[in-house]
């Protein structure tokens, strides 16, 4: 009696500590970001582009990555929910539970979640250089779409997997067709598309090795979607690698718009996810 | 002149009532919507139905006519085929796999085995359900009522609160639910759930209804409530229930199907099945030998 007693203390100070790890962790990088951001951000950074010499200390800012990263994460978003919901009903709805064609189709997912985005970047490279197209705001979308498909599918799927027969079964028998039940369909499955959606906003907006081949780096805004564009990860990247510590520095305020960026859409997204689950079964 | 006057009477009195019948009978049906089909009161029957799913036979030789405006209860063991059966009727069996069909079940004129398309959806229209366990749509009490009135056509916003009025007052829910039409449908009791389940399906106004086992998921005062509705409902439609309950089947059944092992062993009327059956396998159920 007493021996249990001891390991349900044990294993709840493991769980305990787990926990601990996890939120010690997200605050840490918080903190680090903020602490080294606030103190070096200022208005003209968010809101100017880089003037020349930016890179070495000079003045400016990286509003050309924040609105390229935005460009590419608001559009890869759309395109990837374009593609996956109706893949996700596809598996769901019209295909028999046992199909074997949706197993196929799930391990391929899998296999697709598994690749970095590395390799995203460099097929796309390989396909840009055969077509002879250059680095440009819409390859970058397009391979960030390519990469955040996967996460929505699987992670769509998981809920839409637990979606009750019954509802169905309810739908068609008030005469409804199967293209008017994935209405009921999607309002069921709809706090899963909003965690997808959050999952891959974060992935999209903090990937740099997919968009430093595809979409390039630029010192100004794209105006069409063959221009190059800067995105705040790869702005991050090119800063922190400068030997200035002043332009270091400056790569924690970037940071801290990326953090500050994810932040909002999380806490949105929880919002809304919760608006959306009101009537959820 | 006297005369006159008594044949005027004697043909009002026997036209009276029936006028007063059709009049009552329209208002309760449909406050504005006119889904009722043009052969409105046809007649559910089935044929030598066959079905097996995969090499499994389950049903066999089912022959069968569905009375009007009564309740039929189709009653047997644990996996005589009750449930299929009922599912047969308006298709939902079809999203079983390898499911295999022989006979026919018409409706009216319509066979329904070979029904497809919008002829489909017309006989899931006409032939309602009630589901074993409630279950309500993802969406608020009124959307609920309303979905198969709008995915019909029907949008206006003033006939669709008519519908959804009329029918929560004909499941004695409107009382309970006006003030929070809103909310979520999750939010009412499982009682109630089943209760607007049922008011969903009448909103597209069939004239079948099927509950299987609708009250089995509920608790007593609830079951009962259902039941009554049921008793009240037959005056305007007609009901398929199965039960596994013989003593709801001895409530409120007007007709009776025994269904042993997919076949049907004995048909009749609740009191003959009840209290004379025929058969032996009839006999040793209803005491209870088997279940």
């Amino acid at each position: 009696m007493k021996s249990k007693y001891i390991e349900e203390i044990i294993v709840k100070i493991l769980m305990a500590l787990s926990l601990l790890a996890v939120v010690g962790f997200a605050a840490g990088i918080v903190y680090t970001v903020f602490h080294r951001g606030w103190s070096c951000i200022t208005w003209e950074m968010v809101s100017s582009l880089p003037g020349g010499g930016f890179y070495i200390g000079k003045e400016g800012g990286f509003l050309n990555a924040i609105v390229g990263s935005v460009y590419i994460v608001a559009a890869s978003t759309f395109l990837g929910l374009l593609v996956s919901i109706p893949v996700v009903f596809y598996l769901n709805v019209f295909l028999k539970s046992d199909s074997k064609f949706a197993y196929v189709a799930r391990l391929a997912y899998d296999v697709l979640f598994g690749i970095p985005s590395i390799v995203y970047g460099a097929f796309a490279f390989s396909l840009m250089i055969w077509l002879g197209l250059r680095t440009s705001l819409l390859g970058g979308i397009l391979v960030t779409t390519l990469l955040i498909i996967p996460i929505l599918i699987r992670s769509m799927d998981e809920v839409a997997k637990t979606f009750p027969r019954d509802l169905l079964d309810a739908s068609y028998s008030l005469g409804a067709t199967r293209l008017e039940t994935m209405g009921v369909v999607l309002r069921q499955i709809m706090p899963g598309i909003a965690t997808a959606t959050l999952l891959s906003v974060g992935r999209a907006i903090g990937d740099a090795a997919g968009v430093m081949f595809t979409a390039g780096f630029s010192d100004s805004i794209p105006t069409s979607f063959s221009q190059p564009a800067a995105t705040l990860p790869l702005s991050i990247f090119f800063q922190l690698s400068a030997p200035q510590a002043e332009v270091q520095n400056r790569a924690y305020a970037a940071a801290l718009v990326l953090t500050a960026i994810v932040l909002v859409i999380s806490l949105a997204g929880r919002f809304i996810m919760h608006r959306f689950s009101k009537n959820k079964i | 002149m006297l005369s006159d006057f008594f044949k005027r009477h004697v043909r009002f009195s026997v036209i009276e009532p029936d006028m007063d019948d059709l009049l009552h009978k329209e208002q309760a049906f449909a406050p504005d919507v006119k889904f009722r089909h043009p052969d409105a009161g046809a007649r559910l029957e089935v044929r030598h139905l066959d079905l097996s799913i995969g090499t499994q036979q389950i049903l066999k030789d089912i022959s069968l006519q569905i009375p009007e405006n009564k309740i039929t209860c189709i009653i047997g063991p644990s996996g005589c085929g009750k449930s299929t059966l009922l599912k047969s009727f308006n298709r939902l069996i079809d999203s079983v796999d390898g499911v295999c069909m022989r006979g026919s079940i018409t409706l009216g004129e319509q066979d329904i085995l070979r029904s497809d398309g919008a002829d489909l959806i017309d006989v899931r229209r006409r032939i309602g359900l009630v589901p074993q366990r409630p279950c309500p749509l993802p969406m608020s009490i009124y959307d609920n009522v309303a979905y198969g009135c709008r995915i019909h056509g029907i949008r206006g916003r003033r006939q669709l609160d008519a519908v959804v009025e009329h029918y929560l007052n004909e499941v004695g829910l409107w009382d309970e639910v006006k003030e929070r039409l809103r909310e979520s449908a999750t939010g009412l009791s499982i009682g109630q759930q089943q209760r607007l389940c049922l008011a969903r399906s009448l909103a597209v106004e069939p004239e079948f209804i099927l509950a299987d086992e609708a009250t089995s998921a509920l608790d007593p005062q609830s079951s009962k409530t259902v039941e009554d509705l049921f008793v009240k409902l037959k005056e305007h439609y007609s009901i398929i229930m199965v039960t596994h309950t013989l003593r709801q089947a001895l409530r409120i059944a007007d007709y009776v199907v025994f269904i042993y092992m997919g076949e049907i062993i004995e048909t009749g009327n609740a009191g003959q099945v009840f209290h004379h059956p025929q058969h032996e396998l009839t006999r040793n159920y209803l005491s209870g030998v088997f279940s």
